[in-house]
């Protein structure tokens, strides 16, 4: 779980840097010259495949793990108590599953319409191949406001699995210390509130932009 | 004080259980255990069944006593057992809730009392200590840095009273386990068969039903002896040694 949690965590970051060329104002030529060269460098593509393997690694696990805790606790206690621990590492299977939820969805309009769909080509002077024009279908998706609202449903339940996971993947790999645990901690605070806010702003600014 | 005590009850290990509501007078000086000995003798005189619930020292060290007060394994006082827990934390007109231990390795036997043997067979796992036979060494033999000797110490106040299991929304037994398996493996008379030892009783462990850790941190809270997660992450490693090492 933790292995395959810091990896997914560290292609965060990654994606977001990507990302974030939406906000470019130039019609889409940085992004999709990055996304044409993401799909067809044999490294990223190997990458991307890892990347899939452990998403579905880390899922399956997560799942597994979370059934056989739920067995091995049995009964609840009909009085519940929130003071002994944080309400996100009570539910990490629950946000886990709105996490992945929100992956289908985003990876079936972005992803499966750009490798499967017709999206429209596109052409830019400086860059001898044709790309796909998936700049355009974002900002088409990012007109409707319901679309917005599931990427910040899905980005509030990422930032709460981060905040607990991050950490918890340290100290699930033996990596505890006097010193370093509260510098762990509140790096993985920061870094769950970078990358949530982070491609937060991605539609909220193209919605805002298109009223 | 008047309370108003909801208190699991049931009558064997195989019985169907629910909580019933009682009213009790206690005193604010009285520990939880004493209210809970006035609500029985009530319950003697009127010929009804006493509730079952276990106890022993009744000081904090032996690690029988075993409720969980409103949802929290041995009631709202931090770093207490239940029978160090006085009632003068609770308000006049109280409801409480009293459950037993929840956790698929610690099956209910009756009311309050939960099987806690499962604790047993872990520590057994972990099998023996190497020392040499003969006289008794000399103290100081082994020089021991100050800090280690404390934290060896620390891990080993653990009393085994289970109340980490009961906290952990897996019923994993993680804090219990790696408290014993630290408060040796810090120690370098405890050092040669540290990983073995980590291995067999984390296998142990396993094998009689608790969960997984899940790092909540719940179980560092509600310990009345207070030991630390920094053990869960000391198991981790010699876990991992024992897997990984080459002296396997």
């Amino acid at each position: 779980m933790s292995l395959t949690g810091l990896f997914l965590i560290s292609f965060l970051f990654v994606h977001l840097i990507g990302n974030l060329q939406l906000l470019a104002n130039d019609g889409g030529e940085s992004f999709n010259t990055y996304a044409y060269f993401m799909t067809q460098n044999p490294l990223i593509k190997t990458i991307s495949y890892g990347l899939y393997f452990f998403i579905v690694l880390h899922a399956i696990q997560g799942l597994m793990i979370a059934a056989t805790n739920r067995s091995a606790k049995g009964y609840k206690y009909s009085k519940k108590t929130k003071e002994n621990a944080s309400w996100s590492s009570k539910n990490m299977a629950m946000l886990g599953i709105l996490v992945l939820a929100f992956l289908c969805i985003h990876m079936g309009d972005f992803w499966f319409k750009m490798k499967f769909g017709s999206l429209p080509m596109k052409s830019y002077a400086g860059f001898d191949a044709e790309v796909t024009d998936l700049f355009g279908r974002v900002m088409i998706a990012f007109q409707e406001w319901y679309i917005v609202l599931i990427y910040l449903i899905g980005l509030l339940a990422l930032y709460f699995h981060l905040s607990h996971g991050f950490q918890s993947a340290f100290q699930t790999l033996g990596l505890n210390h006097k010193k370093y645990t509260p510098i762990i901690k509140g790096v993985g605070t920061l870094y769950s509130l970078v990358v949530s806010i982070g491609f937060a702003i991605i539609p909220l600014y193209i919605y805002i932009n298109s009223l | 004080m008047k309370l108003t005590l909801k208190i699991w009850r049931q009558k064997g290990a195989d019985k169907k259980g629910q909580l019933e509501s009682y009213n009790v007078e206690a005193s604010e000086h009285m520990s939880f255990l004493e209210m809970m000995d006035v609500l029985n003798e009530e319950l003697i005189s009127k010929k009804e069944e006493p509730v079952a619930f276990e106890h022993d020292c009744r000081e904090g060290i032996c690690g029988t006593c075993n409720l969980v007060i409103n949802g929290r394994p041995h009631g709202p006082q931090q770093g207490t057992t239940t029978c160090q827990l006085h009632m003068r934390h609770f308000k006049d007109g109280d409801t409480i809730t009293v459950e037993p231990w929840r956790a698929k390795a610690f099956p209910v036997i009756k009311d309050l009392v939960v099987d806690r043997s499962s604790f047993d067979r872990i520590i057994q796992a972990g099998g023996y200590v190497s020392v040499n036979t003969g006289q008794a060494p000399d103290g100081n033999a082994i020089p021991i840095e100050k800090d280690t000797a404390l934290s060896a110490f620390d891990a080993a106040a653990c009393i085994g009273c289970g109340a980490c299991v009961a906290a952990c929304p897996n019923g994993s037994a993680m804090l219990f386990t790696s408290a014993k398996v630290a408060h040796l493996g810090k120690l370098p008379q405890g050092q040669v068969e540290h990983a073995a030892r980590s291995k067999s009783m984390v296998d142990q462990m396993d094998t009689e039903g608790f969960g997984n850790c899940s790092n909540t941190g719940a179980c560092e809270v509600e310990c009345p002896k207070e030991i630390s997660i920094n053990n869960i992450a000391m198991l981790n490693r010699s876990y991992l040694s024992s897997i990984f090492g080459s002296n396997k």
